[in-house]
């Protein structure tokens, strides 16, 4: 016969003033098995959980249901309070009296009635719970970073600083991301490269990061602490042993006519190349699809011309498979492309350019180096026009969202621009300046106020080219709604932040959950921001939302803490409500039939095969196996099971069937 | 193929001939069009903006007389009516409270499933049939100009891209005309304010024509009488205008996209009411047509 123990909690109010918590106590009191039943004020208070304690022992009790809040509020208190008292954690349950009951009814007979059902259908359940031990699962101390812009190089370095291993995947040749590609940066006008360069050689330095650059992630096995990851190395077409970076093959590459995207099209690079001259590493990549050699089959100057003998024009893209502990998201955003706008005119005039291209044009590492000219003809723009909000905060056309930086880089862009023509008339039209950031709105009342440029609440309607100049068509809100036309040698679109293009198919191989907009999801919007609900994977910068550098860096250096605090442990403690597939006494063995459907049911992949052998090692039967580090508790593969040899533990059908059959 | 017709008032009227040529193109297409009997105005003018439920009464009789009639469709050729007819749709279908009291309103059933067209979704149907029959093929560089109604706004009409509308650039194609790329398709031309603000009118349109003569038009297309009648109409008062603002008079004709599809097919220009116009048509000679300046 079991010793069970009754605990009810009034919650101050919460829930006595609806439930006669005394006759709960009384009559939850005379149920079978039931050798103590107490009612009290506030059971999670510490005399209420020394009040358990002592009943425990005084009256030693071998199941314990506390009838008080949501499990979720205080389950995990409990079953710490009653395993102080020496007995197993999961021989305490928590009957919801107060969101289930006392909350959502009326004070009356049938709410008190309706509370002690609940705490009768937890007594028959308790009575039939077996002690259950946590689930040690070990941890491969190495951590992923995907990504290998500012926040994956934070957060690779602070990983790495901790003492732990890491590999950092880029998918394009150089690490950097899209902070190297920038001029100068908000508030403080400093130099990109010259703040973002020597982080970029520190990582490639770093004793504890391996860098794997034009590399992707394929596939993600595993879980928290125990992630298989396969990642595809694609060929450089160069031997990255050999190569010095002498720049020799890049300089001499006759096909020097294809766009280069780290300047956003707006220069012109090599079929072998190095995106930049600060690249990491600083070893270039033939793009096979413009190389004269792949396309007709002849020139091979590079490799004629290159002193260490490095080309490999054989060379095929290779897969390595890792062994990581947990991995961080830090895979960036892209810009929505100037031909999403019909009425800016599809991108179709060269001198109308996002937000990314005038950074190039800013930068001293540009196509101009640094002059501002714009792109059909070269000429230093007299009149510039800013048009913030380009399909941001846009329900109609756009996202609905806030990009969040573009009025901070649109103020610095007209800045840069007074600041290197200095005749120049620079306009902005915007809907509201959002400028909350440390020293922030001072930097853009002094584009206003000191560089003078034009702000102009209002949209923008149309660009048309007429006479060889942009006329921009827009509307002045606070001058009672007068049009405006300005004649414009260039106009920037601070065009909307949005998800990378493949961030929802990166997001289903690693079993990540993702907005909308294709942005990754934490797993609590305020409490748990650099988390993801998968365990073990965190996220790092503008993958998640948009946001800035300040942002992404802290965001960055906060997913390393997660991950050092993961590290810090060797072995990871999970509960033990997981899946099992019983096993019986020889000749039985299992009432498994190993007819599998349960594998092609577990979301988590969390089911294997086990062969059964007999004393000669023969296999007598083949039966499922449940994998406790993958197993979720989820319970499918308990329903799909046709001859019932799964149960949940915790959740078994014995014990749900008594709670339904004590009804 | 046969569709119900729903003229309006300005195709009675000021724009008669936007009436007759629909009329004489669609049968030569072989299509029969069915007049909506007893047919009343569609509130575009006053009613609409005075009486919200009058704003749906209207449209809904219409409709619900289309229904009686058996029609699956109306042609609203006139841009306003088939704004008002498909505003007045929509709301009914999403507030089926309202499609009773209306009902109530107007004494008759009305289902809601009758579908409502312009001129243009019409001839871009027909455009294959419309190259089969040409036999004067219209090579000149036209200025396609859509106003505002046809396209806007693009959740209530649906129709075609609403900053940058390509239907009657096809249908002008279909026929051998060069439609020029230029800004100012959907542009105001002043619309309602003809009578109270000809000035305004005046600004606006002297902006659309030497817009579109500066790109090379040889004539503009419209699918809307309002848009014509400002742009034809209001003529003196644009030339006006562009003296008096240091720009070229000009005397490009306007022309309704069913008088150049007619002409195409070989319609005599009187048929098509091209007399009726304020501003001759006067084309240069198709072999001089020169191609459209691109911008």
């Amino acid at each position: 016969m079991s010793r069970i123990g009754i605990f009810i909690c009034h919650c101050g109010e919460n829930i006595s003033a609806t439930v006669d918590c005394a006759r709960v106590a009384e009559e939850s009191g005379r149920l079978p098995g039931v050798v103590h039943s107490v009612d009290y004020k506030y059971m999670c208070s510490d005399p209420g959980q020394r009040m358990i304690q002592e009943a425990i022992r005084e009256h030693r009790l071998d199941g314990v249901v506390v009838a008080a809040c949501s499990p979720r509020m205080h389950e995990a208190t409990f079953r710490r309070t009653v395993s102080e008292a020496g007995l197993n954690p999961y021989q305490c349950e928590v009957a919801n009296l107060r969101e289930h009951c006392s909350w959502v009814h009326e004070k009356g007979e049938s709410t008190t009635q309706k509370a002690i059902d609940l705490v009768r259908l937890l007594v028959e359940k308790v009575k039939r719970n077996k002690p259950l031990l946590p689930i040690q699962v070990p941890i491969t101390k190495t951590a992923l970073v995907v990504g290998g812009g500012v926040a994956g190089i934070q957060a690779a370095i602070d990983i790495a600083n901790a003492g732990h291993k890491v590999v950092l995947v880029e998918k394009s040749p150089s690490i950097g991301g899209h902070m190297s590609q920038l001029s100068e940066t908000f508030p403080t006008l400093d130099c990109s490269q010259c703040i973002l360069t020597p982080r970029m050689v520190e990582a490639a330095q770093h004793p504890n990061i391996e860098l794997m650059t034009y590399s992707e992630v394929e596939k993600v096995e595993g879980f928290i602490g125990n992630f298989k990851v396969t990642v595809r190395k694609k060929a450089r077409k160069v031997d990255e042993k050999l190569c010095t970076g002498c720049g020799l093959c890049t300089q001499k590459c006759p096909n020097k006519k294809i766009p280069d995207a780290f300047n956003e099209g707006l220069g012109k690079r090599g079929a072998i190349y190095v995106p930049f001259p600060q690249a990491v590493p600083n070893k270039p990549v033939i793009d096979t699809v413009n190389c004269t050699f792949f396309k007709t089959g002849k020139c091979k100057v590079c490799e004629k011309v290159c002193p260490t003998n490095a080309i490999r024009f054989e060379q095929e893209d290779s897969h390595v498979t890792l062994d990581i502990g947990a991995i961080v998201l830090a895979t960036g955003f892209q810009l929505m492309k100037t031909e999403a706008f019909p009425e800016y005119g599809y991108g179709q005039h060269k001198d109308i350019i996002d937000g990314m291209q005038f950074e190039r044009l800013a930068s001293a590492s540009g196509p101009t180096l640094g002059a501002i000219q714009r792109p059909s003809d070269g000429k230093e723009p007299g009149t510039i026009v800013f048009i913030a909000c380009s399909g941001s905060r846009d329900r109609a056309k756009g996202v609905p969202y806030c990009s969040k930086i573009c009025c901070m880089y649109t103020a610095k862009h007209a800045m840069l621009y007074k600041h290197k023509v200095h005749g120049g008339k620079a306009y902005v039209f915007y809907m509201d300046i959002r400028a909350a950031g440390k020293a922030y709105d001072e930097f853009t009342r002094r584009a206003i106020e000191e560089d003078e440029v034009s702000y102009i609440r209002g949209r923008v309607s149309r660009i048309y080219e007429e006479d060889g100049q942009l006329v921009v068509k827009g509307v002045d809100t606070l001058l009672g709604g007068m049009p405006v036309e300005i004649k414009a040698d260039m106009v920037v679109l601070a065009t909307a932040v949005q998800a990378q293009e493949d961030s929802r198919a990166l997001a289903q191989t690693l079993h990540v959950s993702y907005d909308s907009y294709g942005f990754f999801a934490e797993a609590h919007p305020k409490l748990r921001p650099v988390e993801t609900n998968t365990a073990g994977i965190f996220l790092a910068g503008a993958c998640q939302a948009p946001r800035d550098i300040p942002e992404t860096v802290a965001q960055a250096s906060g997913a390393a803490a997660k991950v050092a605090g993961l590290f810090s442990k060797d072995e990871l403690t999970r509960e033990p409500i997981v899946a099992v597939v019983n096993r019986q006494a020889p000749p039985l063995f299992s009432t498994c039939v190993g007819c599998f459907l349960c594998q092609s049911a577990c979301p988590y992949s969390a089911i294997e095969s086990e062969e059964i052998k007999n004393r000669a090692g023969e296999v007598i039967r083949t039966v499922a196996r449940v994998n406790p580090g993958l197993c979720q508790g989820c319970g499918t593969c308990v329903a799909t099971c046709r001859t019932k040899a799964i149960d949940l533990q915790g959740y078994s059908n014995e014990q749900l069937f008594a709670e339904v059959m004590a009804l | 193929m046969r569709i119900g017709y729903y003229p309006g008032c300005s195709l009675l009227g000021s724009s008669r001939e936007f009436d007759e040529s629909t009329r004489a193109v669609l049968k030569a297409l072989d299509v029969e069009l069915v007049e909506v009997p007893d047919w009343n105005c569609c509130g575009a003018s006053s009613a609409h903006v005075l009486d919200h439920e009058l704003s749906l009464a209207l449209p809904a009789r219409i409709m619900a007389l289309a229904e009686a009639a058996g029609l699956d469709e109306i042609l609203a050729p006139c841009a306003a009516c088939s704004n008002r007819l498909l505003t007045a749709r929509q709301e009914l279908s999403n507030h089926p409270e309202k499609r009773a009291e209306i009902e109530t309103a107007i004494g008759m059933p009305y289902a809601g499933r009758v579908r409502i067209v312009n001129v243009l979704e019409v001839l871009d149907r027909l455009k294959d049939r419309i190259a089969e029959k040409c036999v004067a093929s219209f090579q000149h560089s036209v200025a396609c100009y859509y106003g505002c109604l046809l396209v806007r706004p693009p959740r209530v009409v649906d129709f075609d891209r609403p900053e940058d509308p390509q239907s009657l650039d096809r249908v002008m194609a279909s026929v051998g005309a060069n439609p020029i790329d230029w800004p100012f398709k959907t542009e105001c031309c002043g619309a309602a304010f003809s009578m109270t603000r000809t000035d305004i009118v005046a600004k606006l349109g002297a902006k659309i024509l030497s817009g579109a003569v500066k790109r090379g038009a040889e004539a503009l297309i419209v699918a809307c009488p309002m848009c014509h009648s400002n742009l034809d109409l209001r003529r003196d008062a644009i030339n006006a205008h562009l003296k008096a603002n240091g720009g070229q008079p000009s005397d490009v004709p306007v022309l309704f996209v069913t008088q150049v599809i007619g002409l195409a097919l070989g319609i005599d220009p009187k048929t098509l009411g091209l007399q009726r116009h304020l501003v001759s048509v006067q084309l240069p000679k198709a072999e001089s047509a020169t191609a459209g300046t691109t911008v």
